[in-house]
């Protein structure tokens, strides 16, 4: 077991595409979730439009890669609007049942092999990268130093992410202190009382859910960047990890959901490394595998005790309601 | 490790590092080959069926055919050469089924064996299966007794369902919890069964009046342990859901962690199958199971309707404050509706465990949304219309099977499921004050 190697692979998820994947997922949910109090269980399905989208235009249709991220995009905006329009008038547990299904039928969708032309069924897609990779600015060599050091394509996916990431972060902190963002945070405080002033409650949240899964989308697309689209990634326990990255930092803040992200991909490589590595010294008395099942146990664990003890996560304000009653 | 890795928590974990490393280099040097029909499932899955498709020496194209078992099931069509592979999860056994009505005219199986061949994967991880093909007439199943078959076995399917929904919904009534750890209250029954009659060799008959037993007492735990507790603390309802979410992960996990990502079998799982008439056949099993099923929930209804606590149990999902307030024992009350729960999910995870067939750590997650499907169908927190509602899902599970794709038959259930609480929240059986 090489300690100094298990820390720096830990630290080298900082800037992970994975990493940054689930930082604008959560900064979508935040949105969603945090802002407009909208409990929307189907994040993992605005991933898989991002990834489909993005992967599915490239092969299928031959369309540079910008145009792929364009179309993830605007698949997201229709899921909103179709998912949105009917439910959004339900109670908050009832809209979690709903999107969690919906997540699921689009999961099944993707995965029958009754579309294996497109979709690639249960092995996915991949080989979408031409048009990106020659779109990269960076000439060949290696970036980066230490842990964080990476190949040409990586530095360009990173270079794509951070940007993605900079920009979301800078709209979710313009707009919530905007009036828009005050309007918001009233529907999730009391949805009665921001009626009474004479708002359009369900026209704030459906821009709240379109914004967020815009979000959502392109975290799916910079998931699919650096490598493929695998089905077996967009189950519902994606959108439980990314609640838990969310919640983790503190749902409603502007840096809570890349906080979040950065601390439950870096906790989770480094229990992922040192506890089978435990294990196999004889440290842990159990197998290999069972201690890396065990890290898993820990993200259930650590969720129930954040929305029990600390729901506002680590950088929110207790006086701001994070869960609608 | 790598993203791709991480995330697909169904690969076992100790493949998940080494598969992730690969689908790296995969995507850095060259991308992996393009998904062909004829290989269904291959990197994902590490062990193999596959077979050879011939009429008289010369290879037919294009038959269609599907292997399932286990909970998992894949679509096939052979290759130009006759070929066919199919990547599977598990050394477990697999039923391979060979679309007759993708053969050539008058071609069709024939001698002994039928068109479905159960094949065994052994030690090797690999087997081979072959169907003789010959001049012939198919023997088609008549397509009624085709749908008789469908519903008899969407019935066992739809009764153990409600097994499940009546406590969750008993639950949702009582308590206001949109309870997603149910699903591992199912699987906990049908593990514990397993622990007591495969590992202890406890007889079976035995093994499971404990394990129901057992399960009612986890369910007791878990009330007195988290949910009490925080209602005492006076947590929201969606606080409440995602700490039942974050319950679920960690304890699916906690199977996973004592029995691995595999399938395990209850003692007696492979029974005779009784021909009943035409060509509808069940097992000694299936009907034992439906038998149970009916059995209890009768006395359930029994015990819902004309007893104290029963009638207690309704008064408090009407109306808590008004059944408080008429001397009803609120907090004893949603003690024993856990316990009761808790014992009937143990029960429908042991049931699942014989239809599926096999237990597996994630067995109920796998069903959790049928079972919010057919509660949020019959109304929430009414307990017989979750019991309707779980007959319908079921049935219709198994009947929407004979025209849409085997891998897609849960897709319609959960399409009723966003219908019915976008056109009817309220449910079948539902009031509509309850909506709010």
């Amino acid at each position: 077991m090489d300690l100094a190697q298990i820390l720096s692979n830990s630290v080298a998820f900082i800037i992970a595409p994975a990493t940054i994947a689930y930082a604008l997922a959560a900064i979508g949910l935040s949105v969603q979730f945090g802002y407009a109090g909208l409990l929307n269980m189907g994040i993992a399905a605005y991933m898989a439009i991002g990834a489909y989208g993005y992967a599915i235009s490239v092969l299928t249709f031959g369309f540079p890669w910008w145009g792929g991220v364009l179309v993830g995009i605007v698949g997201s905006v229709i899921f909103s609007l179709i998912l949105g329009i009917p439910t959004l008038r339900l109670r908050g547990d009832y809209l979690a049942i709903v999107t969690i299904a919906a997540a699921e039928v689009l999961r099944l969708l993707f995965l029958t092999a009754t579309f294996d032309s497109v979709t690639g069924s249960a092995d996915g897609l991949s080989g979408y990268h031409n048009s990106f990779r020659a779109a990269n600015p960076f000439p060949e060599g290696t970036y980066g130093f230490g842990p964080w050091e990476m190949s040409a394509n990586g530095a360009w996916v990173t270079t794509i992410g951070v940007l993605l990431v900079a920009v979301s972060l800078l709209v979710v902190w313009a707009l919530m202190r905007s009036p828009w963002g005050r309007v918001l945070k009233g529907i999730r405080e009391d949805e009665d009382a921001v009626r009474a002033l004479g708002k359009n409650v369900f026209s704030f949240k459906l821009q709240a859910l379109v914004l967020g899964g815009v979000f959502g989308a392109l975290g799916g697309v910079v998931y699919a960047l650096p490598s493929s689209v695998n089905p077996g990634s967009y189950v519902t326990s994606l959108t439980f990890f990314v609640y838990t990255a969310l919640l983790l930092g503190g749902a409603a803040t502007v840096f809570g959901p890349v906080l979040g992200s950065i601390l439950f991909w870096v906790l989770q490589t480094f229990l992922g490394n040192i506890l089978p590595g435990l294990a196999s010294i004889g440290v842990l008395p159990v197998s290999s595998s069972q201690a890396s099942t065990l890290r898993f146990i820990l993200v259930g664990v650590a969720l129930m005790l954040i929305v029990i003890f600390r729901p506002q996560g680590i950088l929110g304000n207790k006086k701001e309601l994070t869960f609608v009653k | 490790m790598s993203a791709t890795g991480f995330t697909a928590t169904r690969l076992r974990p100790t493949l998940l590092v080494i598969f992730g490393g690969l689908l790296v280099l995969a995507a850095l040097f060259g991308s992996a080959p393009a998904a062909h029909a004829d290989e269904v499932g291959i990197e994902d899955n590490p062990y193999r069926v596959s077979g050879n498709v011939q009429y008289n020496g010369d290879p037919l194209e294009g038959v269609k055919l599907t292997v399932e078992g286990g909970g998992y099931d894949a679509e096939v069509e052979t290759d130009a050469e006759g070929k066919w592979r199919v990547g599977v999860p598990e050394k477990s056994e697999y039923k391979v089924t060979l679309d007759e009505s993708t053969l050539p005219d008058g071609v069709a199986v024939v001698g002994d064996t039928s068109n479905v061949q159960t094949v065994t994967v052994g030690p090797g991880g690999r087997v081979t299966t072959n169907f003789f093909i010959g001049k012939g007439e198919r023997n088609v199943t008549p397509f009624f007794d085709q749908v008789v078959q469908r519903l008899v076995s969407g019935l066992n399917f739809g009764l153990m369902l409600g097994l499940a929904a009546v406590g969750l919904s008993l639950v949702f009534g009582t308590t206001g919890l949109s309870n997603f750890a149910h699903a591992e209250m199912v699987t906990f029954g049908a593990l514990v069964a397993w622990f007591l009659g495969a590992a202890l060799s406890v007889p079976i008959f035995i093994a499971i009046p404990l394990a129901i037993l057992l399960s009612a007492l986890f369910g007791l735990g878990m009330d007195v342990g988290i949910w009490r507790p925080l209602r005492r603390k006076g947590l929201g309802t969606v606080q409440l859901m995602i700490v039942s979410i974050g319950l679920s992960l960690a304890l699916r996990y906690v199977f996973q962690f004592f029995i691995g990502g595999g399938t395990l079998q209850l003692p007696g799982s492979n029974s005779p199958e009784i021909p009943l008439f035409g060509a509808v056949k069940l097992t000694v099993i299936d009907i034992v199971s439906m038998g149970i099923s009916i059995v209890v929930i009768a006395a359930f209804a029994f015990w819902l309707l004309f007893t104290r606590i029963g009638k207690a149990t309704r008064a408090i999902s009407d109306n808590p404050s008004l059944a408080a307030a008429s001397g009803i024992n609120v907090d004893r009350v949603v003690r024993i509706v856990w316990i009761m729960a808790a014992g009937l999910a143990g029960l429908a995870g042991v049931l699942y465990a014989y239809y599926r067939p096999g237990l597996k750590w994630d067995m109920g997650a796998q069903i959790l949304l049928l079972v919010f499907a057919a509660v949020t169908l019959g109304g929430l927190g009414t307990a017989f219309g979750a019991l309707v509602g779980a007959l319908v899902v079921g049935i219709l599970v198994e009947i929407s099977s004979l025209w849409i794709p085997a891998d897609l038959k849960y897709v319609g259930a959960l399409v009723v499921l966003i219908l019915i609480l976008l056109l009817r929240p309220q449910g079948i059986l539902g009031r509509r004050e309850r909506i709010g």
